[in-house]
């Protein structure tokens, strides 16, 4: 067994694969980091991330798989799940053995398993599509503060850039702190000073003068809509589960 | 003072509207094309009520103000309630800043009658006109159609809405009469079958003209109230279909009643809402839409109540005996569909995934089969698979055996006499 050490980004990924058949490699283990001195004594490489072998691998790629199926891979990736690195390097070892296109080969465990994280990446998107809540500050940025279970920022833009385009908005992950920030031609990364999120998110001075009726106005609709003859707790938790509600108006 | 009356209206206008079921802000494809506010497209539900239900769009009455006295609804003539109405702008600058915070994808404005049918129309149709042309705003709207408007206005309101809806409120024509004496049928229907014709015509156009614009793309939908009048599943179903069929409606939803008025035309107060039923009936629903089930396989005149300890689909198949086992590695997709257990995202990875190797228990399962109750019905890559010639009644007991319904508590079969 050879553990391979990487940057952590896809591109390292791939170039973790390029070092794989470079050296024809049988069994491996990914992780991510600094190279580790324990491992003095165990095969141990450590990747330098090179733009042009993995460009290799990635057109190798496009040989073998859908535009989909990379970016399938690139989602998978992005969730950042333990051990799953090694699903995505089989995979792809699955993808460059195969003399067929192997996305939909469900029977295998690989492309099953990354189905599977794509799909709770999918599912993590919708949830941050639905639940994020913007505050009008005073400059009229409009700023919401998220915690997603897995890294989904970068999978958001597109979709609050086509929606809000006439407004500045912050999408701020503050698991992760870091942030999205559309000043109404763009979207960029941002990391904020941890005092000024902390503001934002907290100190009502910051807000514009009808935030606080808005939201006041929100959660008496909220309040009015509910049946309480129909009353499901259970359904209510399976659509918004506890570690959501601090940031939702309507919830706090 | 003024965020007070607001408040006060708001909270009347929403607990007014909320017994108006569908919630869909999906199925259209308005775009954000002129850099301003919002577009439309998949639907999102934002939040969920403590009751389960989806939050996807503002919905509320213009006003609770109604000349019409139907017996099922909160906000008739004769129930001594508040009464509240909104102003044009008042509903504008709701949706436009809920909107901006995210909260909703969009607005569902419905209204009482107040004077008549298009003074009430005329300004439901305001509201989404300057919605669209002074704020720029494509998130979804959806209108209600005031049976009775003119044609002018309801082909108005489709140039401005994404979806318009004309409830029929009761399944049959007898069941309105009774309950809604000011309404008639033809009412309904004759808005119906004017928006069908335009809604047609304007997607011709639109085939030919790019640049033709877009008629109430995500089409109209309708409403049923089950259980405050004794028709039965076969003929709410068949009205649906008759409905799905005949006027190209995107849903029908079923409304359980819930009874919140004392009138001896009316289930008593203390009825409990008919809840299993009514997701019953979305079930059955959900086959005939996405499943390729026709309706009398469904319900029938021999079978005129769906099962309520089990789904239409289970039901279907166990009544079907003869059309299993199904083999997965051979059988055709819309034959995968009908299996109990098997979804329509577990039938299409496995028509995909059997085209590199034959398929065993473990792969199903790990796809997403619901092995405990398909596996009465189907065979696949193993030695192993029920050989016994179970009856339908066998495997029926089998299975609610081994599964925790989670309505098993309030299950009570249907009385076949109302
Ligand atoms: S017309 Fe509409 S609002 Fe008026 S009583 Fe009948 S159902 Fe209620």
């Amino acid at each position: 067994m050879t553990r391979l050490v990487y940057d952590g980004t896809f591109e390292g990924l791939l170039t973790a694969v390029y070092e794989i058949y470079e050296r024809k490699l049988t069994t491996v283990k990914l992780e991510k980091g600094e190279y580790n001195i324990n491992g003095l004594f165990e095969n141990l490489i450590q990747v330098t991330t090179n733009e042009v072998r993995a460009i290799r691998v990635l057109n190798g790629l496009k040989q073998k798989l859908s535009p989909i199926g990379i970016q399938r891979l690139y989602i998978a990736h992005l969730a950042g799940i333990e051990n799953d690195d090694d699903t995505i390097v089989s995979f792809i070892r699955y993808a460059f053995d195969y003399n067929r296109n192997i996305e939909d080969d469900y029977g295998n465990k690989h492309v099953l398993r990354i189905s599977k994280v794509v799909g709770m990446m999918r599912r993590e998107k919708h949830r941050m599509e639905a639940f994020v809540r913007f505050q009008k500050l005073k400059d009229k940025t409009y700023y919401a503060a998220i915690q997603p279970d897995f890294n989904v920022l970068p999978l958001l833009i597109k979709h609050f850039k086509n929606r809000y385009a006439d407004q500045k908005w912050i999408i701020y992950d503050i698991k992760r702190e870091y942030g999205l920030y559309y000043d109404l031609h763009d979207a960029e990364f941002i990391s904020l000073e941890f005092s000024s999120v902390k503001g934002a998110n907290n100190v009502m001075a910051a807000f514009s003068e009808d935030e606080e009726i808005y939201q006041h106005l929100w959660k008496n609709y909220f309040n009015s809509v509910n049946i309480p003859a129909r009353k499901n707790t259970k359904l209510h938790l399976r659509h918004i589960p506890k570690r959501y509600w601090k940031h939702l108006t309507e919830k706090i | 003072m003024i965020e007070a009356r607001i408040t006060e209206k708001l909270n009347i206008l929403a607990d007014a509207a909320k017994y108006d079921v569908s919630c869909a802000s999906s199925g259209s494809k308005r775009k954000n094309e002129n850099k301003g506010l919002g577009n439309a497209s998949n639907g999102i539900c934002h939040s969920y009520t403590e009751d389960g239900r989806c939050v996807s769009l503002l919905k509320i009455l213009l006003t609770n103000h109604c000349i019409f006295d139907c017996a099922y609804c909160v906000s008739r003539k004769t129930n001594d309630i508040k009464r509240a109405a909104f102003t044009v702008q008042e509903v504008v600058d709701l949706t436009i800043n809920f909107y901006r915070r995210n909260y909703i994808e969009g607005l569902f404005l419905s209204s009482g009658i107040f004077k008549d049918a298009d003074y009430t129309m005329e300004r439901l149709v305001r509201i989404a006109k300057k919605l669209r042309t002074e704020h720029n705003f494509n998130g979804y709207i959806h209108l209600k159609s005031i049976p009775g408007a003119s044609d002018e206005l309801t082909r108005e309101a489709g140039l401005y809405a994404d979806r318009l809806s004309v409830n029929l409120e009761m399944p049959t024509e007898a069941g309105l009469k009774l309950l809604a004496p000011d309404k008639n049928r033809q009412d309904m229907i004759d808005p119906m079958a004017f928006l069908n014709k335009e809604i047609i015509q304007r997607t011709e156009e639109k085939k030919l003209f790019k640049k033709a614009p877009m008629f109430a793309p995500a089409g109209q939908s309708t409403q049923v109230i089950i259980g405050a009048t004794p028709e039965n599943d076969n003929q709410i179903l068949q009205t649906a279909n008759y409905f799905y069929k005949n006027f190209n409606l995107k849903r029908v939803y079923y409304s359980g009643y819930v009874p919140v008025l004392a009138d001896k035309r009316l289930p008593a107060l203390n009825t409990s809402v008919p809840m299993v039923r009514e997701n019953r009936l979305y079930q059955a629903d959900w086959l005939l839409r996405n499943y390729g089930f026709k309706v009398d396989e469904i319900v029938n005149n021999q079978q005129p109540l769906l099962d309520l300890d089990i789904d239409p689909k289970l039901g279907w198949a166990i009544r079907n005996m003869q059309a299993f086992p199904v083999d997965i590695n051979k059988a055709d997709l819309q034959m995968i569909l009908r299996v109990p257990g098997i979804g329509v995202q577990s039938a299409q990875k496995i028509v995909r995934a059997r085209k590199f190797a034959k398929l065993n228990w473990d792969q199903l399962k790990k796809i997403g089969v619901a092995i405990n109750r398909a596996k009465y019905f189907i065979i696949c890559k193993s030695n192993e698979f029920e050989r016994r010639d179970l009856t339908g009644t066998n495997i029926k007991q089998f299975i609610l055996a081994e599964s925790k319904s989670k309505y098993l508590k309030d299950v009570t079969t249907q009385l076949s006499i109302f």
